[in-house]
């Protein structure tokens, strides 16, 4: 059941901090090894780095781009998926046929189709979205999918004989039973979002971390490099905290929690 | 004649069961005939793989027979209904509702709602002395308690009859015998017709009028037991030598067809 830690006294914060100093040790170690050192540059430089790409007028551009296109990609995949999930739940045809697709493409790479996308959509906001809402549309409908398979049927017949109409089962049972699997799509879709971002930026955007990156590649300047990749980490540890309560608070009926 | 009539709650008519599977067709059930009273205690034993849960369900309406009907109240059973209710082994309580909410669950959906809601799902919840625990939600309750409220939210909606499936089956040997003792008071207060399955003979005996021994696959039923201990019953019982000799013969009899069912 539980199991909590009891025996170290060290409380989780104090774990948090030391476990950071451990990662600023590596990081500075890294920046003083010479083979390493072109890679990580250090703290102080690649902090200073923003300084850098704020006179250069495109900070702010580039993390709100991206902003931007993950949540359209996210939100409408969402939206797509949600639907998509249940059908192929309910629907033994709509299953058969939609399942196998989903996993195939899901195990090709974002970055192998962006090409096509763009011959199509063009360039610009359009493609990234639409490569962003295709991998999170995948996996959040797989992850509700085998949520909405997975229910307890005794919950639902336990619905029936106490009165409960085809209505009342889907609105009362089904849709609350299917919440935790929701949120956890709703997480790994998220997370799936920002790790597709460099793929989707790669469509010939005109700002974006991840576009960034890449023709800061081109001039070999690692310092925002190293920063805008820290900040793609920072974006995407804030959004998993934030699901995460949002989790606790819709879902801590459940008896446990994995993935 | 027209007297017995009268009496009859459930009334199985030759109710068959065949189950397709990619092995081919399995009987569970073959021609099963049965009359259950107005307010009869009844319990089913059998092996394993006998039908008893399929019998249940389709007395429920949550399967339909392959031929065969029953009747509850002289009226064909189509579906399920809540004159019928239901308390599973897996107590079946939904995780995201608290006790009450439970209990209310069924209130509601008859459309009762508010303090009338709330009067009468206490009443239940008083009766299997959850009053602590209104609040707090299934994972917070031991498995003897949780299938008090799921025996809680079958008796809210006023069932006739109450059908449980082998309701302690998962339970340690006191919270059973606890919840035995709780059940027959529950129903030498309030009568409702019960159909108990169950693989436990002494807690068969202890709590029924009747038990109905059914034989393996293809489920029949073989033999039907009275059992003419007056209640109150207690654990004393069970050292009773009627008891014991009825024990003995239904045992007897369920061995014999635990051992078929290996051949």
């Amino acid at each position: 059941m539980k199991e909590k830690n009891k025996g170290s006294k060290i409380p989780d914060k104090v774990w948090l901090l030391i476990s950071f100093a451990v990662a600023m040790v590596l990081w500075y170690l890294l920046s003083l090894n010479p083979k390493t050192a072109r890679s990580f540059p250090n703290i102080v430089v690649t902090i200073k780095a923003t300084q850098t790409m704020l006179e250069r007028g495109v900070f702010w551009k580039d993390i709100q781009s991206s902003l931007i296109s993950v949540s359209a990609g996210f939100v409408l995949g969402f939206i797509l998926s949600l639907p998509t999930a249940i059908l192929m739940a309910w629907y033994r045809p709509v299953r058969n046929i939609i399942e196998p697709w989903i996993q195939f493409v899901r195990n090709i790479p974002p970055l192998a189709y962006v090409p096509l996308v763009v011959i199509s959509a063009g360039v610009g906001r359009k493609p990234q979205i639409i490569v962003i809402t295709i991998a999170t549309f995948l996996i959040m409908t797989i992850t509700i999918y085998q949520g909405v398979i997975n229910i307890d049927e005794t919950l639902i017949k336990a619905a029936r004989v106490l009165g409960a109409t085809d209505k009342d089962i889907f609105l009362r049972v089904i849709a609350p039973a299917t919440l935790p699997f929701i949120m956890t799509a709703v997480r790994l879709g998220a997370s799936v979002a920002l790790t597709t971002l460099i793929a989707a930026e790669s469509t010939g955007a005109s700002a974006g971390l991840g576009m960034r990156i890449r023709s800061l590649n081109n001039s070999f300047e690692s310092e925002p490099m190293l920063l805008y990749i820290i900040i793609i980490g920072i974006i995407g540890i804030t959004v998993e905290k934030v699901i995460k309560l949002l989790e606790r608070k819709l879902t801590g009926w459940q008896e446990k929690r994995e993935i | 004649m027209a007297g017995e009539e009268r009496n009859i709650k459930l009334k199985i008519e030759n109710v068959k069961k065949i189950y397709n599977s990619r092995n081919g067709e399995m009987i569970a059930l073959n021609g099963v005939n049965l009359n259950i009273a107005e307010n009869e205690f009844i319990c089913v034993v059998g092996p394993s793989g006998c039908g008893k849960s399929t019998l249940l369900n389709i007395i429920a309406g949550l399967l339909e027979p392959t031929s065969g009907n029953v009747y509850c109240d002289g009226k064909k059973v189509v579906g399920t209904g809540t004159e019928r209710g239901v308390v599973f082994q897996q107590y079946a309580l939904f995780p995201w509702m608290t006790v009450k909410k439970n209990v209310m669950f069924g209130l509601n959906l008859q459309g009762i709602k508010g303090e009338e809601a709330e009067e009468r799902a206490m009443k239940y919840i008083k009766m299997v002395q959850l009053e602590d625990f209104l609040n707090h939600y299934p994972k917070e309750l031991s498995g003897g308690m949780k299938q008090r409220v799921a025996i809680a939210r079958a008796y809210a909606v006023n069932p006739s009859v109450l059908l449980m499936d082998e309701p302690f089956g998962a339970l340690d040997a006191q919270t059973r015998t606890q919840l035995q003792s709780e059940l027959l008071e529950t129903w030498e207060k309030e009568q409702k017709t019960c159909f108990f399955i169950t693989h436990d003979v002494d807690e068969a005996i202890i709590l029924a009028q009747k038990v109905i021994i059914m034989s393996a696959r293809p489920g029949r039923i073989k033999e039907i037991v009275d059992i003419n201990i007056p209640y109150p019953r207690t654990q004393e019982t069970k050292m009773s030598p009627e008891f014991l000799d009825l024990k003995n013969h239904i045992w007897g009899q369920v061995y014999h067809e635990y051992l078929e069912v290996r051949k």
